[in-house]
């Protein structure tokens, strides 16, 4: 099962589905054939899909639209916003290479405030799998839900074995651990695997939430975390601003809880642009390199 | 069927409705009346949708993209029954939803609108579907003619006619005005019909004050097989009272009760009324 198929299934179960794509077919390119009208191309027109997105979803669709996700959240963002934020319709935005998944693309490609400025929308949800098969467990739900999201599309290999339970909302708890907690989504959990398994072999017990949705946020998950480890990291291939910590802030704010946060971002620069196991090395995003941050934060 | 005096009367009420919010707060006057016969006419003659049926899968659509001269659209659909006239009073009230742009509390709007540039795309997606389904509905989007500055129109005028969607008319409010400036004097757009023509669209044109010239148009228009329609409506800012129309380069405006009261008289017939408000210009 890969993420067309299931989307084939869903399109042939349930008349309400329909595609659409901004010319970016990567992760659709068989379905012209299999589903006939029920695939709009509206070519290199973000705005407009988005715009036709909203007039679909009022005649009772539920739409999912495609495009590379630097283009689909800031250049349609205004439509995004306006036609399907302000009706709250049930439009879903599925963004390809989102974070270090552009890979060698360079900064017009980067989608790394996509987190930002999606969550800015009141209906908005946010789903940001790890891989492939986080995807595909959580997708459904995910799609059927009444509510507009922003998914950020992921088709790596799986990172780990996942859990099969998946509610909107609810992080998956990785790993179990009492001294760190790393609190991750999407691309990077597979890194902070690795990284937890460096910091065993210094004696480090570390718990990883891959938090799958968030928004809504699992803040019970988080707090909880925070409580029972000595430090917590927020890792991320978003700028700092706007992304998972700042969310971690500002519910550490709301219920006045004072704790020791480490956030590893993108601080306020665009990555290097070249293929995705060398940005990691480049950036400091391999398991190695982000075990090694976290003990000089542990210990300085 | 309905007659074009009878049209010309309901379009009447219209617009003494747009002057009678055009203070306390004012609205965009000068466009509401400039389309007030047009929207008239769709409602009264040309779409397949009422009061009872808007909820109808099978309903004609009007979106009213160019939000901003909603007031004629409150007015019409007050006229005609969709909502009680009382809520006009409503005008910029917070115990109801009448402002100054469309939204989809008030019944017969089908979708939020102020942002221009929007809704050509949002009636993309509704004939898109109804095409799909093999349903026969219309869906008219009006535009207006400052509008079609934003890229997001052309982007949709090259989608639909890709996606051959005869069922769609778009109407251009052509009152050849942008906010403040004559559209030929910032940014032209003739030769506009050229302009539609080349993106595959079939182009009338139509007297948009005239009920007969509107009934000869829409109901011989073409609806070329696979091709979307465009009218363009030759229209005047402001049309109804000639000392509106004579500032029609003010497109806001927030009169006192004492020139409400002079512009109604100039509606009913009476001479050009003396307006001192100072307008306010918003976007």
């Amino acid at each position: 099962m890969n993420y067309e198929t299931l989307l084939q299934n869903l399109i042939e179960l349930d008349e309400k589905y329909i595609v659409l794509t901004a010319e970016n077919r990567a992760a659709i390119r068989n379905l012209p054939a299999k589903i006939g009208n029920r695939f709009i191309d509206v070519g290199i027109a973000e705005q407009t899909m988005i715009g036709a997105a909203a007039g679909l979803a009022l005649r009772g669709r539920t739409p999912i639209a495609h495009a590379l996700a630097a283009f689909l959240t800031l250049r349609a963002f205004e439509f995004i916003r306006t036609d399907v934020g302000i009706s709250g319709l049930p439009v879903k935005l599925v963004g390809g290479v989102a974070g270090f998944l552009s890979e060698a693309n360079g900064p017009t490609h980067q989608a790394i405030e996509d987190i930002s400025i999606m969550r800015g929308i009141p209906p908005m949800g946010i789903f940001c799998p790890a891989d492939e098969e986080d995807m595909l467990i959580g997708l459904e739900k995910i799609l059927e839900s009444p509510q507009p999201f922003y998914i950020r599309y992921n088709n790596l290999p799986s990172a780990v074995t996942h859990s099969g339970h998946f509610a909107i909302g609810e992080a998956e708890m990785v790993v179990e651990g009492s001294d760190v907690c790393i609190l991750v989504y999407g691309t990077l959990l597979r890194e902070a695997v690795k990284a937890a398994s460096v910091l065993a072999s210094k004696g480090i017990s570390t718990r990883i939430l891959n938090l799958r949705t968030l928004k809504p946020i699992d803040s019970e998950a988080i707090l909880g975390s925070i409580n029972w480890c000595q430090l917590t990291v927020t890792l991320e291939d978003h700028f700092l601003t706007g992304g998972l910590f700042s969310i971690v802030a500002e519910l550490l704010l709301r219920r006045k809880i004072k704790a020791d946060i480490f956030p590893i971002a993108l601080e306020n620069r665009w990555f290097k642009p070249a293929l995705l196991n060398d940005v990691l090395e480049f950036e400091g995003f391999t398991g190695a390199a982000i075990a090694e941050k976290i003990v000089n934060e542990l210990y300085r | 069927m309905i007659t074009s005096e009878q049209q010309r009367e309901i379009a009447f009420r219209v617009r003494e409705h747009c002057i009678r919010m055009a203070t306390r707060g004012g609205c965009f006057i000068g466009a509401s009346l400039s389309c007030a016969d047009i929207l008239v006419y769709l409602y009264t003659n040309f779409l397949d949708v009422f009061p009872d049926t808007l909820q109808d899968d099978d309903r004609d659509y009007l979106f009213l993209s160019k939000g901003h001269d909603v007031p004629a659209l409150y007015g019409t659909l007050a006229e005609l029954g969709f909502i009680d006239k009382n809520r006009l009073q409503n005008h910029l009230k917070t115990n109801d939803t009448i402002y100054w742009h469309p939204n989809m509390n008030v019944d017969g709007i089908e979708f939020y609108s102020g942002s221009l540039g929007h809704l050509l795309s949002v009636a993309i997606g509704v004939a898109l579907d109804c095409k799909i389904r093999g349903t026969q509905n219309k869906i008219v989007v009006i535009l207006g003619d400052g509008e079609l500055n934003e890229g997001s129109i052309w982007e949709g005028l090259l989608v639909a006619q890709a996606y051959k969607l005869d069922n769609l008319i778009a109407v251009i409010d052509r009152n050849e005005f942008q906010a403040n400036i004559r559209t030929e004097e910032l940014i032209p757009l003739e030769p506009l019909t050229d302009k539609f023509r080349a993106f595959g669209w079939t182009v009338s044109t139509v007297n948009g004050h005239d009920f007969d010239n509107l009934h000869d148009v829409f109901s011989t228009l073409s609806f070329e097989s696979g091709k979307p329609n465009v009218v363009i409506a030759h229209t005047v800012r402001g049309k109804g009272t000639p000392s509106i129309e004579a500032r029609a380069d003010r497109w806001f405006a927030n009169f006192t009760e004492d020139e409400i009261t002079q512009l109604l008289a100039e509606l009913h017939g009476g001479r050009m009324a003396e307006l001192t408000s100072e307008t306010l210009i918003v976007r």
